[in-house]
This record gives C-alpha cells, structure tokens and sequence, in this order.
C-alpha cells in the first residue's frame, strides 16, 4: 500500500514535469500525459480502496515516517499516513480530477495555454494528494501552500483579463491570511509536543502536554487555515471572485477538491480540538451556511450562484464537524464533491454552449454566464439539463440521493447536538435555513436556465448540446449523486448505513474530557429521525417556492425584491462584505503603504541613502585627488622610480670601463672594510 | 719576531708601490711593473712566514711558483702589449676602450 501512496502522489508530479517542459511539443500538446497520470492514480486508490473493503477493518492504518532533517535536539519527520479517510478522499480527489482533465479536453479546445493549463492541473493533483498523504503538520502545511498556487495558477488562466489576474491575487492573499493562522497554530503545537506528527500531537494532546485555552487557541488557529482555504466567513470572499478562472478549474479546485481540504484538515485534527474549540467552528460553519445561501438567492450568474453554494455547502460541512458528527461532515465532503463538480461542469457545459451561440452571432458584449440570458435550453441541450437536474436533486437532499444521506446526517448530527446544548439552538435553525434557501436556489437556477422561454430566439438557435467528451464526466457524476453508490451492500434510501459508514468510523477525540464517539452517534441516531422529517419538509418548501417563482410565475420575484427591499439589497450586494473589506482593510493599508512609502522614498531615500552617497563622493574626491593622487602617486610611487632614475644618472658615472679607477674603489673598500675591522 | 714585523713592512711597502704603480701609469708596461712589484710582495711575505711563521719549505715552493708563474705572466702580457701597440699605435691602457659603449 505504501507504494501504491507513493505512485499515487508521485506521478502527477511526474505529468507536471513532463508537460511544464516539453508540453507544447507533443502531440496533442500533451494532455494525454496528464490525464493518463490522473487515470493511474484513480485506479490505484480504487485498487486501494478495494483492499479497504476487503480487509473490513475500519481501524487499519500505515504510518510510515523518514527523518528529513535534524537541527539538533529537533527532528523534522515527512512520512505518509493511509487509513480510511485517506483512501476515501483519495478516491474522490483522483476520481473528480479524472473527469475534470476528461472535460477539459472539450472546453480548452483551442485555448492558446492549452498544455501549461494541464501542467497547472497535474500540480494541483499532486499538491492535493500530498495534503491527503501527509502524516504530520509540516507536510500538510507545504502541500496546503502548494494548492493555494495551483489554485492561483489556476484562477489567474486567463490574465490577459484584469478581473481573472485580481481574483487570482485576491485568492491567494485571502488564503494567505488564513494560513498565518494555521502556522501559528502548528507552532503552538509544535512547541507543546516537539513533533508535527499527527500521532505525536494526538498523544500529547491525551498526555496532557498541551490543554485548556491553548490547546482551545491551537485549535481555533488550525481551524483558520481551513477558514481561508475553504472560504468560510469571514475569509469567504475569495471563492465567488475565483470564479474567473476556466470553468473546470472551478469544478476541480473550487468546488470538489481544494476547497474540501480545509473541511479534510478539520476532519484530520478533529481528536485535538477541545469543545470550546468544536463550538467555535460549529459557529463559523453554520453561519457560513446560512449567509453564503442568502447571498446566493438573488444573484444571476451562473457560476456566482454555485460558487455561494460551494461556501454555504462548505459551511455545513464544517458545523457538522463543529458539532461533533463529523463523519457526517466527511461523508457530505464525498457526496458533495460529485455533485458539485458535476453541477459545475453542467454549468461549463451551458456557457460553453452559450459563448458559442453569441460567438456565431460576433456579439461579445453579452455576459454568456447571466442566468437572465438564457432560459429554455431544456430541449437544447438534453443530456446537460438532466444531469443538472439531477445533481440538483441531491444538493437539495431529495430521497434516493446521495445528497439526501450527507445533508440529513450533518442535520441529525447539529440537532443532537442542540438538544445537548439547549444554548445552542441556533445551530440547527442555521442548518435548516441554509437547506431551505438551498433547495430554493438550486431549482431557480434550473428554472431560469433550462426552463421558460429564452431570452433571445436567435441566440437559442444557435445553442448546441456539448460534445462527448465533456457529456460523459456529466453523465457519471449525475449517476455518482444516487445514494446507491454510498450505501452498498443495502438498499435503504433512508439510511446512510453502508460500506462508507463501516469503513469510516468515528476515532475518540484526544482531549480529555470530550464526548466520546459513541455517545455523539448515540445523539445522532436519536435525532435521525426528526432531522428526515425536518429537512423533508423544508426542502420540500424550498422546491415549491422556486416552482412557484420562477416556473410558474405565481408571486413575482421582482414584486418579492420591492417589498423585501433591504434584505434583497443585502444580498444582491454580497452583504457588501467587499465593500467594507476595501473600505476599511484594503483602501487604509493602500493609505498606510502609501504613507510608508512616502517615508521611504522621499525621506529615507532621499535624504538618508542619497546623504550617504554625497557625502561618500565628497570624501572620495579629496581622498582622491588630495591624498592618493597627488600624494599617494605622485610622491611614493612616482618617487621611487625618480630616485631610481636620480641614483642610476649619478652611479652611471662610476662605471668608467677604466679598471684602475675600478681599483682605487676596491682600494677604498678594503681600507673601509680594514676601518670596521678595526673598530 | 721584530724581523717578522720589518719583513712584512717591506711587503707591505713594496705592494703599495706597485699598486699605486698599477692605478696612476697609463702605460701599460708600467702597469706590468706594478703587478710584478705585488707578485714580490707576496714573494717576500711567503718566504717571512716560511722563516718565522711555520709555513716552512711550502713558503720557499710557493714562492718558487710565484716567481715561475711571474715569467710565464710577463711573457703574456708583453705579448698582449706587442698586440695592442700594433693595433692601436701605443701601450696607453686608457687607449684601449673599444670594448666600451
């Protein structure tokens, strides 16, 4: 298995090397190498996964750990860590990422960068499944920095536009703030136990090493990075910009993979957040939640409404953590990576098919992606609308899918949680609520798209259904949403009972004093019942309202804006999160660096730097001129040959050729020498 | 060991005259007399120190070689002289300077 961890997190990197290089050279531009690589390394974790299922051992684990390097008394250890949860988001990393690469042949045709996208691609695979693979703090840490490149890579595609170049730079600076938390959190357990192993945290954490309000800051520092990278508030507003980038990219990265790895690190260091913690995360989840789905009610472009959803779907994720359930959260992580990526590559697929209708007609003035530009594409594009409408089905939590299971799961685990802790009711409403406007935005979205008469006739003629190669990872993302995929060996749509609940159990948390797992699935079990009940019926209300809105026009949506003018205008803007985030971070640190920058260039600089240069010339002038030119040179080392000249015209005179003057001065140095003798 | 001293005076004296013989003529058989009146002085100092200084009968050989050597000295000379003066039209040393620059 450790080879298989091995191959699977090396020969992306190996793709990214190969088509970095010599890409554009060969045939195809080399996006066969890249998907090839990403085909074997889905293979190899279903191959992984197999053995899983066959070994019906939830609790086998192989951690194998290789000193890097050694400062001393301090040891840096990389290593790999496979167990359950490993190989479970291995299988969901490499199988999105195969589609996606699949996809992507169809919609970059033709993109002048076609070869660095499918590098970009293959790196952002391998930097993924290094986060998954990794076994201690140091690693996750690089890996996590190695996405957030990608990512930016990514994003940033298409820089000749000024909106995709700023999404790429506000998505990596927000990630950036995000993961200062994360590092100071990893310090602070790095200095309580000495190690980044997660098996050495987790035993310091049991040992007592670390606890009480630091180990709750730990925590809540850790859980930052997964703020940033999984765009909760307030660090969501990086994700809906991201957007920019090509559509796939945001189906890959931004919905199914990246973005989940904040809620995976959760997951991973759940045994080390103390309840203070937990209730601080079930707090920014759920909150997240409920606000990403108001925004998400009122805006009009495609993928702005799904990029909100990925947030508000994301936050679930990390409430249901929060509240304990977090084998729910996971679980809502798997389902929710196939059917998200599937709704963003359906929503790829209609741009796509809208781009070129307006490509045809040379009118690139109008936006492809505004929902208000298209409208009865249902019979267009059939197998885009189904798979849609699947895909929709289960991120609304309709039964027999597989969203049904994940979103009823993490409801049961908040409400358990809420009848534990009467004081946090608010939980579950946050819950409910986001399911309600989820459902409702979901099927708006569909009614708007697919349904109704089209905007334009002529650019509706002009609509074509997209070819093969982008319908097929359609095709098996919207079967991949029935909850007959996660529930094998039984049948029950009603219950989540299956090979994924066998294979992923719930570990017991490492801080003394937690509620242990079985009681948390004791709750759930408890709450299961009331939350099918519950989230029926509000989904139920949310499918209705959009019917009854957007389908069949019965209340009027713009009559609805008016009258629930300051909600609406909230939410249509974003809840001016970006405003204010300009209006007093941005624009006051421009104001401040400007000032800075004042100081530096025009005093510091100016005075300081330029003062020193001054005065340097002015010393080296009279140094120059005085002292080396005139003294040095002219005195000393012009003296010496002039005295050499001087002494040499002088002593020429001696050598007369005549031998007897030569003798008196023989003569005369044997007297002189008789003289010192003498003496 | 006065008679010593009064010999190697008269060496003594005896290389004098024929160094300064040898450094103020200009004619070069006056040089030649100059360098035999040295070889003389060295003579008598051989033969002092053979008396009274213990050199014994080597002090009598080497001055014998002296004198030898002295004969065969002055015949090369004189012929160097025979040569210059039929070159250069005297026996003036300072005359002959055609090796200078």
């Amino acid at each position: 298995m450790i080879t298989y961890g091995f191959l699977i997190l090396l020969t992306p990197l190996l793709a990214f090397v190969i088509q970095i290089f010599i890409g554009n050279r060969l045939p195809r531009k080399g996006d066969w190498v890249s998907i090839s690589a990403v085909v074997f390394t889905f293979c190899l974790s279903i191959a992984m996964l197999g053995m899983m299922l066959f070994l019906r051992d939830s609790s086998y684990k192989i951690d194998k750990s290789w000193e890097w390097f050694n400062l001393g008394h301090m040891q840096i250890h990389l290593g790999i860590l496979i167990d359950n949860i490993t190989i479970v988001m291995l299988v969901v990393v490499a199988l999105v990422s195969s589609l996606v690469h699949i996809y992507s042949v169809g919609y970059m045709k033709g993109d002048p960068r076609y070869s660095r996208y499918f590098a970009y691609l293959s790196l952002f695979t391998f930097s993924m499944n290094g986060i998954v693979l990794s076994n201690n703090l140091f690693s996750i840490y690089m890996f996590w920095e190695l996405v957030g490149l990608s990512s930016y890579l990514l994003i940033g595609h298409w820089f000749e536009k000024d909106s995709a170049s700023d999404a790429a730079k506000k998505a990596f600076l927000v990630n950036r703030i995000g993961d200062m938390g994360m590092f100071i959190g990893i310090m602070l357990m790095f200095t309580a136990t000495g190690s980044f192993l997660f098996s050495d945290v987790f035993a310091g954490v049991e040992n007592g090493m670390i606890s009480g309000t630091i180990l709750t800051v730990a925590g809540v520092c850790l859980f930052f990075g997964a703020v940033g990278k999984s765009a909760q508030f307030p660090l969501h507003v990086w994700l809906p910009d991201a957007m920019e980038g090509p559509t796939p990219v945001s189906a890959l990265i931004h919905a199914a993979t990246m973005v989940a790895a904040g809620v995976y690190l959760t997951i991973r260091l759940f045994p080390l957040f103390t309840p203070d913690a937990l209730t601080i995360i079930a707090y920014v989840g759920g909150f997240t939640a409920i606000f990403a789905a108001i925004i998400a009610v009122t805006q009009n472009d495609i993928k702005k409404v799904l990029a909100y959803s990925t947030v508000s779907q994301l936050g679930y994720m990390i409430l249901a953590v929060g509240s304990g359930a977090y084998i729910a959260g996971f679980f809502h992580l798997v389902t929710h990576a196939a059917f998200k990526a599937g709704l963003f590559l359906c929503s790829g697929s209609v741009i796509h098919a809208m781009q070129h209708a307006y490509h045809k007609l040379k009118d690139h003035e109008t936006d492809p992606q505004d929902m208000r530009n298209m409208g009865g594409l249902k019979d267009k594009m059939k197998i885009t609308y189904w798979t849609m409408v699947i895909c929709t089905v289960a991120i609304s939590g309709v039964p027999l899918t597989s969203g049904f299971l994940s979103k009823d799961a993490i409801l049961a685990g908040t409400l358990s949680f809420a009848l534990r802790n009467p004081v946090h009711f608010l939980l579950p409403l946050f819950g409910f609520g986001a399911a309600l406007l989820t459902a409702f935005y979901m099927f708006r979205l569909i009614f708007m798209t697919f349904h109704g008469e089209p905007a334009r006739q002529e650019v509706h003629n002009h609509v074509h259904e997209s070819p093969l190669v982008m319908t097929a990872p359609l095709m098996t993302l919207a079967t991949l949403s029935l909850f007959l995929f996660y529930t094998l060996p039984y049948f029950n749509p009603f219950s989540d009972q299956g090979w994924f609940t066998r294979l992923v159990v719930a570990v017991e948390s490492s801080v003394p004093g937690s509620l242990s797992a079985h009681e948390i699935a004791e709750g759930v079990h408890h709450a299961h019942t009331s939350a099918i009940i519950l989230s029926l019926i509000v989904a139920g209300t949310g499918i209705f309202l959009a019917f009854a809105m957007y389908l069949k026009k019965r209340i009027s949506a713009e009559r609805m804006a008016v009258r629930l003018a300051i909600p609406y205008k909230l939410s249509f803007n974003k809840f001016f999160m970006d405003e204010i985030y300009s209006k007093y971070l941005v624009s006051p640190s421009l104001t401040l660096a400007k000032k800075i920058g004042y100081f530096d260039w025009d005093l510091y600089d100016k005075y300081f730097i330029n003062g020193f240069g001054k005065v340097t010339e002015w010393i080296s002038r009279i140094v120059g001129i005085k002292w080396d030119y005139d003294i040095l040179d002219q005195r000393i080392v012009d003296g010496v040959g002039h005295s050499t000249q001087f002494f040499g015209r002088k002593l020429r005179l001696i050598q007369s050729g005549k031998l007897q003057s030569y003798l008196i001065w023989v003569l005369c140095g044997i007297i002189v020498m008789f003289v010192i003798q003498t003496m | 060991m006065d008679q010593l001293n009064t010999y190697l005076i008269i060496g003594a004296i005896l290389f004098s005259l024929g160094l300064f013989g040898i450094i103020t003529r200009r004619n070069a058989i006056a040089v030649l007399m100059g360098v035999e009146l040295i070889l003389n002085a060295a003579n008598i100092n051989f033969i002092a120190f053979s008396r009274f200084g213990g050199m014994n009968l080597s002090g009598h050989v080497f001055s014998l070689f002296v004198i030898i050597m002295a004969a065969a000295e002055a015949a090369v000379a004189l012929a160097i002289i025979i040569n210059l003066y039929n070159n250069l039209g005297s026996v003036n040393v300072d005359d002959a300077s055609s090796l200078k620059q």
